[in-house]
């Protein structure tokens, strides 16, 4: 990683896409230019994604102020969990990313095993890669989707999105018993073993998988309004991206080579072989390719996981089923999620709930960047800008 | 008229046939009375119809082009009777008039600070000037509601007149949207009449004249008895149909020009405070608009009613008119199911820096085809070469000004 970014901080500053006179954030009363217009995009609109709020403040059609108003899906999801035991907030994590209810799975099943000290065996380390990496497939191909739903199709690449997205997804029904809310992980392992039929369907479709993509760019990526309406458009450089604590594809998009699945190497990632995508310009164009590309990517790790998935257990014979009374302590543990690093932090008294239970969610802190992003673009722009964060208000809001 | 009438095909003259045995039914003081309301009501109720027929086959369309059904519940009674496999295609057929039912039994809402009367006046007038460019569209050899001398003037002075009321219906909204899609309608409109009426002058110029019915007729003529004179088989006339049919997406708000109801950024624009029948009002009038302008580039450059080979004119002319009309409709639906959205200043740059200079070009264009009519022989063979290049070269210049700077990147992976 290098904070500095040396290669990917500086835009050649004549380029026709570089915002006209830096961000400068004017307010609606403005005395020198007149009176503004403040348009209140959300909570109901059809492009926040949920219900997120953007206030905007627009000259002409040009976004001069910009702010992200959420909480309108706040569930008190901290307090409930640590007001109940530390299974039972299993299913809440689903609910949190419902997209990726999976990765969020792992990575609060991941936080509590810290704090456990309790081991995971082979084979469930390998089923979490899987089905987590299944998951970024389903997370990214919904993401590129709806970017060209902001960018204004009639909802026909969305639809070919979810075609593919809808044959995971009854994957993950058969498994798990539920399409979006899987409360699969458990603490010491996983709790359903999948059968040989299963992993070969898996396997199947995941081949399959890359004809998908290369049918999707054949058509879109190089479309001249795809490229004309993303390149140049919510540009964030790295040292922007690293003061603001951006994770995931947001943050490679801008050239930060930072993925916690080669950085902490969790679980089984140390085994596998495969590449990080990184953007040089960090724009939303940059930020769909490096989604494409990391679908590829996982296409790779889905192939050597399946190939090298050894027979055993799925749980570890001495883990403890329920009534979890960790030590007194504190674990934070995090994974690399579709969106970014999803991370739990559990302080345990040594009573059966945690003391303190906190979420570091990845959509949140990578929308905190949105101004910046939507500056001196126009008000089209801010929506596709949105989209290309890739939120989630269950988690922003939790 | 009659006694041309007399020798022509009966499919060809059974319209004008009906029409005048029901005004034989009249008074004779009622006559001429009835004989224009026949013809009125035969293009209102003809092209609502089509119109009705148009959004389930968009609908259908789309859904095909996305992986989906479309629309195929509200079926057709009669045809239940049908094995199962055919009926399942004849459904989705009276799903317009359930949409109509719908529509006219929903609540009208009215913004409480919305301008009371613009706001009504807005959908009625869009409506009212959609149906009016329709009088000058010969639809058949005989079937020319009014034949006008100025017809092209006329349809664009209505055509122009239904794009301000969207600009009444974003005004009168008093909503933040409604207002800037009203804008976005008003720059629009101004960008892309200009394109629109430059890519037909040049049709004027050839022929010398504005009316629709002597435009056609003018294309009526086969080289070898097999290929057809339509205009859009001239270098000039193919560069206009283009960039007619690039001016028509935009002044009939259609994908991917349908920035005024912009669904992703302003909820759905100037209509955002419109329901019931009056928000289906406006949505008839954007068939409408792009019907009218689908049949105008019907009749300039794809030859009207003309039958594309001689051999062919035993089927009628208004056939040959309404299957060209629906490849064009369909040419639309498949835009949209295709292409996304530009944004308002890539919008107006690519009328103001690419459409205009190149109609104009092309209108210059025109002017040496119909200077150069007497060459023949080889010289032919430079007419067409010079007319070519006088199309292509500003093309390949001035496309490459528009997408410069925009490639596919290739992307570097972490060590």
């Amino acid at each position: 990683m290098n904070p500095s970014g040396n290669s990917c901080g500086s835009f050649p500053a004549a380029s026709p896409f570089a915002p006209v006179a830096g961000p400068i954030v004017r307010s609606v009363t403005d005395p020198f230019h007149g009176d503004l217009l403040e348009v209140s995009m959300g909570p109901q609109h059809p492009s926040t994604h949920g219900v997120f709020r953007m206030v905007a403040t627009l000259d002409g059609e040009q976004i001069v102020k910009l702010k992200p108003v959420f909480g309108y899906l706040h569930r008190n999801h901290e307090k409930i969990a640590e007001n109940t035991s530390y299974l039972a907030s299993m299913p809440y994590t689903d609910r949190l990313d419902y997209l990726c209810s999976l990765s969020t799975n792992w990575a609060y099943a991941f936080a509590a095993e810290k704090l456990l000290g309790q081991p995971v065996p082979d084979r469930a380390q390998y089923l979490r890669i899987i089905l987590a990496e299944m998951t970024r497939l389903v997370n990214h191909s919904c993401l590129v989707g709806f970017l060209f739903n902001d960018l204004g199709t009639s909802f026909t690449p969305l639809l070919y999105a979810f075609r593919e997205r809808e044959k995971i997804i009854d994957l993950f029904e058969s498994l798990t018993g539920s399409r979006m809310m899987c409360n699969y992980q458990r603490f010491g392992g996983c709790r359903v073993d999948p059968t040989p039929e299963w992993l070969e369907a898996a396997r199947k479709l995941v081949e399959n998988f890359p004809r998908f993509l290369d049918e999707y760019e054949r058509m879109l990526t190089g479309n001249e309004i795809m490229l004309a309406r993303t390149q140049g458009i919510g540009r964030v450089n790295a040292a922007q991206a690293i003061n603001a604590g951006l994770t995931g594809p947001v943050l490679r998009a801008s050239g930060v080579d930072y993925d916690l699945r080669k950085v902490d190497a969790y679980g089984f990632y140390g085994r596998m072989d495969f590449r990080v995508p990184l953007g040089d310009h960090g724009d939303t164009y940059d930020r769909y390719m490096i989604r494409i590309l990391e679908m590829r990517e996982s296409v790779k790790i889905l192939a050597q996981a399946f190939r090298d998935l050894p027979a055993g257990p799925i749980m570890d014979p001495k883990a403890k089923q329920r009534g979890h009374r960790p030590k007194a302590g504190e674990a934070y543990g995090r994974i690399e999620g579709p969106k970014g690093e999803i991370g739990f932090h559990l302080i345990s008294d040594g009573s059966p709930n945690p003391y303190r239970y906190r979420v570091r969610p990845p959509s949140l802190i990578n929308l905190t960047l949105l101004e910046d992003m939507c500056l001196g673009h126009t008000l089209a722009d801010s929506v596709v800008i949105l989209g290309s964060i890739d939120i989630v208000l269950g988690e922003v809001d939790r | 008229m009659s006694a041309v009438l007399a020798s022509e095909p009966f499919l060809e003259r059974a319209p004008l046939e009906l029409r005048d045995a029901v005004v034989q039914l009249l008074p004779a003081p009622a006559q001429w009375l009835g004989h224009h309301l026949i013809t009125i009501l035969a293009v209102v109720l003809g092209f609502s119809l089509f119109f009705a027929f148009t959004t389930v086959a968009e609908r259908k369309l789309l859904g095909r082009l996305q992986n989906r059904l479309g629309p195929n519940r509200a079926g057709v009674p009669k045809f239940s009777i049908l094995p199962f496999h055919l009926r399942h295609k004849l459904f989705g057929l009276s799903q317009p008039f359930a949409d109509a039912i719908k529509a006219l039994t929903k609540e009208d809402i009215v913004p409480a600070a919305a301008d009371k009367l613009l706001h009504f006046l807005a959908p009625v007038v869009v409506v009212a000037f959609s149906l009016m460019t329709f009088a000058v569209l010969p639809v058949g050899r005989h079937l020319v509601p009014v034949e006008l001398d100025a017809a092209l003037l006329y349809f664009f002075a209505a055509g122009c007149a239904s794009e301000l009321a969207l600009f009444m219906a974003g005004w009168s909204s008093r909503n933040k949207y409604s207002l800037l899609a009203a804008m976005r309608a008003l720059a629009q409109l101004i960008s892309y009449e200009l394109p629109l009426i430059l890519s037909v002058v040049p049709i004027v110029l050839v022929t010398g004249t504005l009316s629709t019915v002597a435009i056609v007729q003018s294309q009526g003529v086969w080289s070898f008895g097999l290929l057809p004179h339509w205009f859009v088989f001239t270098p000039w006339g193919f560069a206009g149909f283009i960039i007619f049919l690039i001016a028509t997406l935009a002044e009939t708000n259609r994908s991917p020009f349908d920035l005024p109801e912009a669904e992703s950024e302003l909820v759905a624009g100037h209509l955002t405070e419109y329901s019931g029948f009056k928000y289906a009002l406006f949505f008839m009038a954007e068939y409408f608009g792009m019907t009218a302008l689908s049949g105008l580039g019907v009749t300039l450059f794809l030859g009207g009613w003309q039958a594309p080979a001689p051999f062919l004119e035993f089927i009628p002319s208004y056939l040959w008119f309404m299957g060209k009309l629906v490849g064009m409709l369909v040419f639309f639906i498949w835009i949209r199911g295709t292409l996304l959205r530009l944004r308002i200043d890539q919008l107006t740059r690519l009328s103001w820096q690419f459409l205009v200079p190149l109609a104009l070009l092309n209108v210059g264009n025109a002017a040496f085809w119909s200077l150069t009519a007497h060459w023949s022989g080889p010289l032919n063979l430079v007419r067409w070469a010079i007319a070519l290049a006088l199309v292509v070269t500003p093309f390949l210049l001035l496309g490459r000004t528009l997408s410069a700077g925009f490639a596919p990147r290739t992307y570097r992976y972490a060590s």
